[in-house]
């Protein structure tokens, strides 16, 4: 018997005042890939993230994870935000962030006891950031904010991550961090989804890619998909720089 | 009058002990909630609201014939809750953005409050019942029965903030985060904004539509000043709405006429500036000494290194070297400022001649400053 995706999107479309961002997205993710989600500006990356995750209202399509509806599924699923989609000056400390990963378990009204707060500085570890625990978040430089976010969907104990560009914006340590807790996500049999810019680490980084603008372009295994005639197709004309880059990563 | 009978009859004159309850309660109240209105940059949401109360007091006045409080606040309340729904309404389904619509919100509604008001004003019994004073606030007029009605809402406003203070906190850091956890985040939105109502009417009548807004946020922003925990904010917040409450209310029952909310108003902005200029970390003040320490720090470490350098070129690195250059770069003054300080650490000694050497401490501290440069350079 086949194995059950993880993800499942079909016919997926978003329009912002009748303006399509999204078109008719179909999308297969297997268990257990580190796949990237690359594109222009504006390719609806990002979009694509949100709609799945309920967080826009679609026109139409649905999703599927584990082979059920999103809204029955949550606790399998975590979430990396755009580090830019917060206000970092919110009065508030490293791992009290990181412990609102255990939320959506705790339920209502309930606080956080002793059980959240091992799991948080467990996260924080994984990140390398247990010395920065009561750090208030307005002192954590880019890279330090983007381990904060993850430890934070660590916490979740999903199977599956949606992460929104984790790399964008970071120094070279907090990428190296990065690269070392998706294969480690990997080994344990998660499935991650991560907006991704920068395409000459993409063979690297990721066994599976998507390209997107607008329309889903191809989607499947590195080696097959991330090939010139599919990124020109993603990218228009604007691919002069990505052969270069092709021939160094081949 | 003088301070000390004004601070006793808070505890021996009724009238004044009831106006000093109903204050503080209606500032502790907006404090707290005001509190989350700041971070949520919801400051404009709320003098909306509180503009947005007045037709309701004229409304629910006309339609009852009631002068009692409660009813008042209710039309107030109710007339703020439609202000909510129609700014939800306009910035959903219109390109008008949220800044723009709050305009238009506040406006139209306070600009028909006015004119039920006027129209009412006509009317003995109406002028009799004070309708006016819900403009600019008048808590001298608080009774008990106002104080208690205040207390119990209040205090329910706050049970509801202490019992979902996780989902709040949530909401307001990362709504999408919460939403991805299944959090209803609209629901939780339109509850924490009709809190925040419910503290806006709580203040009408001591403050006044007009700048009740002001309680909402004077408190809040001050407290961020001082902390960087929101339970800490929030408790902050709402001290400080209550000093600004009591505060205001007994200054304003010294003169005969005075209303009371801009006298409230004006505490609590007294607390604003105060914590603007002073609090530790964030304060201007604090800033202002940080930033010379700093200058003085760096200029110091400077003068070390040049003198380091200097010396390099010689055989013995702790000889005296002429500084006269140095001051050319520096400064004359800030140069022997910084020598001072550098000789009480040690690391220099004066020779002749204002020649200055560094001592074999001093050496050892520029090589290590050099190499940790260095390294810098190198990542």
């Amino acid at each position: 018997m086949e194995e059950q995706l993880a993800v499942q999107i079909s016919d997926l479309t978003v329009a912002y005042q009748e303006k399509a961002v999204l078109w008719d997205v179909d999308l297969d993710v297997p268990q257990g890939i580190l796949m990237a989600i690359v594109g222009p500006n504006g390719a609806g990356k990002t979009t694509l993230l949100k709609a799945t995750l309920g967080l826009l209202p679609t026109a139409a399509g649905q999703v599927a994870i584990f082979g059920k509806p999103y809204v029955e599924q949550r606790r399998l699923v975590g979430y990396v935000p755009q580090r830019g989609s917060v206000d970092w000056d919110f009065p508030t400390s490293v791992l009290d962030v990181v412990m609102m990963g255990n939320y959506g378990k705790l339920g209502w009204v309930r606080r956080p006891g002793p059980t959240e707060r091992k799991a948080a500085e467990a996260a924080l570890e994984k990140v390398g950031m247990s010395d920065y625990a009561q750090r208030q978040i307005s002192q954590l430089s880019g890279g330090q904010q983007q381990r904060t976010f993850l430890a934070r969907a660590l916490v979740q104990d999903a199977q599956i991550y949606f992460m929104d560009e984790p790399f964008q914006g970071v120094d070279a340590t907090t990428e190296r961090a990065i690269v070392e807790l998706l294969k480690e996500l990997r080994a344990a049999g998660k499935t991650v989804l991560a907006v991704h810019h920068d395409l000459q680490t993409v063979p690297e980084y990721f066994d599976w890619v998507t390209l997107l603008n607008v329309r889903r372009i191809a989607s499947g295994p590195v080696a097959e998909v991330f090939t010139e005639d599919n990124l020109r197709a993603t990218y228009g004309g604007r691919v002069s720089f990505l052969s270069a880059a092709r021939k160094e990563a081949a | 009058m003088n301070w000390w009978d004004l601070l006793t009859s808070l505890v021996t004159d009724h009238t004044v002990r009831t106006v000093a309850l109903g204050t503080a309660t209606l500032g502790a109240v907006s404090g707290v909630l005001g509190a989350f209105a700041v971070l949520r940059r919801q400051s404009l949401l709320g003098d909306a609201l509180s503009h947005a109360a007045l037709p309701g007091v004229a409304l629910a006045y006309m339609l009852t014939g009631a002068k009692t409080p409660l009813v008042l606040m209710l039309g107030a309340g109710l007339t703020g809750f439609l202000a909510i729904g129609l700014f939800f309404i306009i910035t959903r389904n219109t390109r008008i953005k949220e800044d723009a619509s709050l305009g238009i919100v506040l406006s139209s509604f306070f600009g028909v409050g006015l004119l039920l008001l006027t129209f009412l004003q006509r009317n003995p019994d109406a002028r009799q019942a004070g309708l006016n004073t819900f403009l600019f606030g008048q808590a001298a007029a608080l009774l008990t029965r106002d104080v208690v009605t205040m207390a119990v809402f209040g205090g329910l406003a706050l049970l509801v903030v202490a019992l979902l203070w996780k989902e709040f906190k949530l909401l307001s850091f990362d709504k999408d985060f919460g939403s991805s956890l299944g959090l209803p985040t609209r629901g939780l939105d339109l509850l924490l904004t009709s809190l925040l109502v419910v503290a806006i009417v709580l203040g009408l009548q001591a403050v006044g539509v007009v700048l009740m807004s002001a309680m909402i946020v004077a408190p809040g922003a001050a407290a961020r000043q001082w902390t960087d925990d929101l339970a800490r904010m929030a408790l902050l917040s709402a001290f400080f709405g209550a000093l600004a409450g009591v505060s205001g209310a007994l200054i304003s029952s010294l003169g005969s006429g005075l209303s009371t909310g801009p006298v409230i108003v004006l505490c609590a902005s007294a607390i604003v500036l105060f914590s603007l200029l002073l609090a530790p970390n964030r304060g201007l003040a604090w800033n202002a000494w940080r930033n010379w320490r700093n200058r003085n720090r760096l200029r110091t470490e400077a003068v070390l290194l040049d003198l380091y350098r200097m010396s390099a070129q010689h055989s013995d690195p702790t000889e005296p070297h002429p500084v006269s250059a140095l001051a050319a770069v520096t400064g004359a003054a800030a140069l022997r400022r910084s020598l001072q300080t550098l000789q009480t650490r040690g690391l220099v000694r004066p020779g002749q001649n204002n020649w200055w050497a560094l001592t074999t401490q001093g050496l050892a501290e520029a090589q290590r400053m050099e190499a940790a440069l260095a390294h810098k350079e190198a990542q």
